[in-house]
């Protein structure tokens, strides 16, 4: 059975590749890769990794493809062929692939309990975590503690790339005139908007479900702030993005995206402060266990509070692309 | 035997080789992102393939498991993910500045376009 | 809080960063982003002397020992590194300011202060770490931030370089967590000491080769390495000029460091030069690249993107000193390691200043430039000695190790191809000397009085280009420890 759903995951998503390469319908390739992203999170799911799994779908599929259609909107969604480029595409992209295949010959056999990853550093988090951390989510120990300073730089990857588009973007939306700001808002879809406005508090609840719940189950900071930052930007597709920036502004969500990194970063320094080293919680509190507790909800807190942030920011800014993008055809 | 045991490699090959397939070949900058996107996403198909043992549940520690798939590759490729999208979200912020400059997104057009002036 | 050193080097950097979004006004967030750097400064030369006589430290992340944790390893290589990372990101930024206020608009200053920490955090991290992941990490938070620091270029040809260097770095780096992807399925670790005692044991397997394979080729096309160089002189020629002046003489350090990391640290230098024909890959890629960089460089009118060019030669000398592969030889690449980031660093802060004035840095804006900008010009013409590699300059000194380490290994005609490559950088070099001071200004454009650039960029400028001089003549400092430095990683010695 396990063998059937990975056989026919695999080349479901051969299939969705291969058409992605060759359709020269930009639309079509947007959404198909969003259903590439749908489908590793499948596989995923069927391989035990749950936490990724939900990641993988909240990006792939959400996120990603979310980005993407904006561009498109502007950009437009025919694309141009390029032969003279394929030969030279194609034998560099088979030496690469022959390279790798050749590595593969002499790995260790997919799933075997034996093969030297299982057996060196990961045990010690499968049969310890429980005693030294306390919780029962053995990725959230990983990520949120053994490899907690990893987890500070993927945090300051978002911002990074929430401050570049900023960068690039960010400062031109703000010369538009107000009235104009929302042509996305569709006022006449009744049916939207009463879902819309019913969807959003249980989406909210859903966003502080996964950030707390996260020891015990899949989740965590980031999928928590995906979700929260879903909330919003449903809501600003329904009502305009104005309706939105009456509630949040854009200053206090680029601020929000630093408190989240500093926030993360202090706890850190608190573990020097309490006579340890860069990001051990264990001296947070009486016990080392309730300390690696707190540390891990203070971080977590800090995940979500960025990827909220810059989840919105980014997404603030592509619309207002959008809008502005409809004002200059007005005009021409 | 070969055949059962590393299968799941050699399509992950083929779907890296598809995604950077379209970064090197399309001229369409939106293309050549949707490639890079399939050539990471693979990657982290690969990793969360070594990270798989028979008969293993997720890592979440319960009195109805004993053997449990490995967590360290999850936690790799949750940073991975993040960074993944960290660089299409600011990829595509380029295209939209380039389309407004060049007028285009093919990458034909930009390089006549900068070889004129 | 002297055993916290090691991650303060990099957390203190990495928390500025957005605590300067909070400063809303440009001049308090440069001089707040100066400080960061000079604290940056200090605490990296306390660790070069702690490591220099103590020898090298470790630091557990999370109070959680390697390999379970993430560990820093600081030691004689990556703290001479730091060293020099954050000593011209201190110079780099002193100049700054002017610069920064004339190339970009009043609004994006702050963003470019805070990216531009970032993309210093991203760099010190990468040097700092002792987890091969860890590396993959902060190695993307220097790229993002450069993409973003590229793109913020003055004209349009910025977003393009941008992009270009995005879709190139992004699949080095995917090509590096593939090869780590690798490295971890054959040993189970991730930890840098870790891997060179497990690797041994299954280094014959295709996978570990594959490995190998895709962290060089991941790690060259961040190093600008001829053949795969080709995103560089877009880059560095679009780019704000700070940012020109910070990426050439600190990030390609960077990536080189890396490559000596995983050749002869993690692989194990006995393996690198076995798997691969790496000893004449290096020296005939090095000195492809010192001959086509020179070359193409001779040719450039955009001045910019002359000494752009000018860099992938200059790294081709490192790689030919990696290549020869003995105690000297690394000592060489070491060497030239620091007083390259010195002369970059020098020419292009000077030619930030005569973009600040002539508003570009173009062949002809040179013409009559010695008594226009007498001190800029000056800085440009003994930094270029140095590149050239005259003698009494920084620059001589590593050309000399670099061919005594080519002469004592018995590559005789290696050293007589350096210094005829030497020979190819005089002629770009002097280009620039003879429009200045020889040829008239233009004849057609009016008069124009002295303009010298402002004080804030010419000392930080000078300061460089003396410790050009200084290096030239007083070379202890250096050659001591690259001297440990080499034996340490090829020696085996503590």
């Amino acid at each position: 059975m396990e063998l059937i759903l990975d056989i026919t995951l695999l080349s479901l998503l051969l299939v969705t590749a291969v058409y992605i390469a060759w359709t020269r319908d930009l639309f079509a390739a947007v959404m198909l890769a969003g259903i590439y992203g749908l489908l590793s999170a499948s596989f995923f799911m069927s391989m035990g990794a749950v936490d990724v799994a939900f990641t993988e779908a909240a990006v792939g599929a959400g996120i990603s493809p979310l980005l993407m259609l904006s561009t498109l909107a502007i950009c437009g969604r025919a694309q141009r062929a390029n032969p003279q480029r394929a030969i030279l595409a194609l034998i560099s992209v088979t030496v690469v692939g022959l390279l790798l295949i050749s590595a593969t010959l002499e790995m260790p056999a997919f799933g075997s309990p034996d093969a030297p990853a299982h057996l060196h550093v990961a045990p010690r988090y499968l049969t310890d975590s429980m005693r030294e951390i306390g919780i029962p989510n053995v990725v959230t120990s990983v990520l949120a503690s053994y490899r907690a300073f990893d987890t500070l730089g993927e945090v300051v990857v978002i911002f990074t790339a929430g401050l570049g588009v900023l960068s690039l973007l960010g400062l031109q939306g703000e010369t538009l005139p107000r009235q104009v700001q929302s042509p996305m808002a569709e006022p006449s879809h009744l049916v939207l908007r009463v879902v819309g406005k019913v969807l959003v508090p249980p989406i909210m609840l859903f966003a502080l479900y996964v950030q707390f719940h996260g020891e015990y189950g899949p989740g965590g900071g980031f999928q928590a702030g995906v979700i929260f930052a879903v909330g919003f930007i449903l809501y600003s597709l329904v009502f305009g993005l104005d309706a939105v920036e009456r509630i949040v502004n854009r200053s206090l969500v680029q601020a929000l995206a630093a408190l989240g990194v500093l926030v993360y970063g202090t706890v850190g320094v608190l573990g020097i402060v309490s006579g340890r080293n860069y990001l051990d919680y264990s001296g947070l509190a009486g016990d080392s266990v309730t300390g690696q507790h707190l540390g891990i909800i203070a971080i977590e807190l800090g995940v979500g509070i960025t990827v909220a942030a810059v989840m919105m920011l980014v997404f603030f800014v592509f619309s207002a692309q959008l809008v502005r993008g409809r004002v200059v055809q007005h005009a021409s | 035997m070969l055949l059962s045991a590393l299968y799941n490699y050699w399509v992950v090959v083929l779907l890296m080789m598809t995604g950077l397939y379209m970064v090197i070949a399309q001229g369409n900058l939106i293309k050549k992102i949707i490639g890079l996107n399939v050539f990471q996403t693979s990657v982290f198909i690969f990793y969360i393939s070594v990270g798989k043992v028979t008969g293993g549940s997720a890592p979440i520690l319960s009195q109805l498991a004993t053997v449990y798939s490995n967590p360290l590759p999850h936690v790799l490729i949750l940073t991975a993910i993040v960074v993944g999208i960290a660089t299409t979200a600011l990829a595509l912020a380029l295209v939209l500045r380039i389309r407004q400059s060049y007028g285009s997104v093919e990458e034909q057009d930009i390089l006549t376009r900068d070889s004129q002036c | 809080m002297l055993t916290h050193l090691p991650i303060l080097q990099v957390i203190l950097p990495l928390v500025a960063a957005p605590s300067c979004l909070f400063l809303q006004k440009s001049r308090l967030s440069w001089a707040f982003t100066l400080l960061v750097s000079l604290a940056a400064f200090v605490v990296s030369a306390l660790l070069l002397q702690q490591v220099m006589s103590e020898g090298s430290i470790r630091y557990s992340l999370g109070g959680w020992d390697a390999p379970w944790g993430i560990e820093y390893r600081i030691d004689v290589l990556n703290a001479w590194v730091l060293f020099i990372v954050t000593g011209v990101s201190t110079a780099v930024i002193a100049a700054a300011r002017a610069s920064v206020e004339s190339e970009l608009g009043a609004s994006r200053q702050t963003i470019f202060y805070t990216l531009y920490l970032l993309c210093f955090s991203g760099l010190l991290g990468i040097v700092a770490t002792g987890d091969v992941f860890n590396v993959f990490v902060f190695l993307e938070i220097s790229s993002l931030s450069t993409y973003a620091l590229i793109a913020m270029g003055r004209d349009r040809r910025a977003l393009w370089s941008a992009f270009q260097y995005l879709v190139l770095g992004t699949i080095g780096a995917t090509f590096i967590l593939i090869g780590i992807g690798f490295l971890y399925m054959m040993t189970g670790t991730l930890n840098m000491l870790d891997l060179a005692e497990r690797l041994p044991a299954v280094e014959s397997s295709t996978a570990v080769l594959a490995a190998f394979a895709f962290i060089l080729v991941g790690i060259c096309l961040k190093l600008a390495l001829f053949p795969l160089h080709l995103w560089l002189p877009n880059a560095y020629s679009s780019a704000p000029s700070i940012v020109t002046a910070f990426l050439a003489a600190t990030a390609t350090k960077v990536a080189l460091y890396l490559l000596v990391r995983f050749t002869v640290t993690v692989f194990g230098i006995d393996f690198s030069l076995s798997a691969l024909p790496l000893q004449s890959l290096f020296i005939l890629l090095g000195l492809a690249g010192v001959f086509v960089g020179s070359a193409v460089a001779i040719y450039q009118s955009n001045i910019k993107r002359m000494f752009a060019y000018s860099s992938v030669a200059q790294i081709g000398y490192m790689i030919v000193g990696i290549g020869i592969s003995t105690v000297a030889g690394l000592q060489a690449t070491l060497l030239h390691l620091f007083n390259h980031a010195l002369m970059k660093a020098a020419l292009f802060l000077a030619l930030a200043g005569l973009v600040l004035r002539a508003g570009g840095c173009a062949l002809e804006d040179f013409r009559g430039l010695g008594r226009r900008m007498p001190w800029t010009m000056g800085a440009i013409a003994v930094a270029g000695a140095s590149l050239v590699g005259m003698p009494l300059t920084a620059g001589f000194i590593s050309k000399w190790h670099l061919i005594a380490a080519a002469i004592d290994s018995g590559f005789w005609i290696l050293a007589l191809l350096i210094v005829a490559g030497s020979l190819l950088s005089a002629v770009y070099v002097w280009r620039l000397i003879d429009a200045a001071y020889l040829q008239g200004p233009d004849k057609s454009l009016p008069e124009q009085g002295r303009n010298e650039a402002p004080l804030g960029i010419l000392i930080p400028t000078w300061g460089l280009v003396l410790a050009n001089l200084y290096f030239g003549v007083e070379t202890s400092l250096p050659v001591t420890v690259t001297q440990a430095a080499s034996a340490y990683l090829l020696g085996g010695a503590p």
